[in-house]
């Protein structure tokens, strides 16, 4: 299942791209409400954003990002048509990846 | 005297001043390799939080930076944040929440084709600052703006 949801629009020489990526971000902070233990960590670490191939943006993210996190950036030179990948990665190894066509 | 000998205590000698300076942060680890900035999300101060993710915590507060976040977020857990900057050459953007158990929420690398623009929502545990600091031609410039909580974010 594909985690990642992109939008990405050129503007006058503007690319904006915003994503929102299905995860659940535990942040390692609550408690079980049963248990009174500590629920792990288990959140995004690393963002990463390429345009045709090129890095433009990378992110690290602790837990203090909410759940289903959201992320805009904007970036120059790209052109509609050209292609957005976001990646990500987390505390516990797992990951994924789409791309997209900026509009 | 033995070469081969000299050469390795020269190569030894290196290995080591290199890596003192990756301790004392002069080479920062997460900048030469992009790995993750572990050390920065583990602080539990302000100061360590900006000095880990961009590598100094001198900042001076700026116009140039904008930062966008509700006066009053009902809901803790999804505060949405947006920092833009006027100025340019901004090479990484960090967002850190002052009330946050580790204040660093998130941290940005811009590459050079990047407008200083970044949007994302946040979890804050209580009333606190926000704090939006942008590197940028080597300096650190900041904004600041509370945010009110009613409902924490973190915990519960």
């Amino acid at each position: 299942m594909a985690s990642i949801k992109i939008r990405a629009k050129a503007q006058d020489g503007v690319t904006t791209v915003k994503t929102l990526i299905s995860h659940k971000m535990e942040s390692g902070q609550r408690k079980d409400s049963k248990t009174g233990e500590k629920i792990p960590a288990h959140h995004i670490t690393e963002v990463m954003a390429e345009h045709n191939g090129k890095q433009v943006m990378s992110a690290n993210w602790g837990g203090a990002i909410s759940q289903n996190p959201y992320l805009s950036f904007k970036f120059k030179g790209a052109a509609a048509g050209d292609t957005v990948k976001i990646s990500w990665v987390d505390n516990m190894g797992k990951g994924d990846s789409a791309e997209a066509q900026i509009k | 005297m033995n070469l081969l000998r000299r050469k390795l205590v020269k190569t030894a000698a290196f290995v080591g001043s290199a890596a003192s300076l990756v301790g004392t942060g002069v080479l920062l680890p997460q900048r030469v390799l992009g790995a993750y900035a572990t050390d920065a999300f583990a602080a539990r101060d302000v100061n360590g939080a900006i000095s880990g993710s961009l590598g100094s915590a001198e900042h001076s507060p700026s116009d140039s930076v904008k930062l966008k976040a509700p006066d009053i977020a009902e809901n803790g857990a999804v505060v949405p944040v947006t920092v833009s900057a006027s100025m340019s050459n901004v090479v990484a953007i960090s967002i850190i929440v002052a009330g946050n158990p580790g204040p660093l929420t998130s941290t940005y690398t811009l590459s050079s084709a990047c407008e200083p623009f970044i949007s994302t929502r946040v979890r804050m545990a209580k009333t606190s600052d926000v704090i939006a600091v942008v590197k940028a031609d080597g300096k650190l410039y900041s904004a600041t703006k509370e945010v009110k909580v009613t409902i924490g974010g973190c915990g519960g």
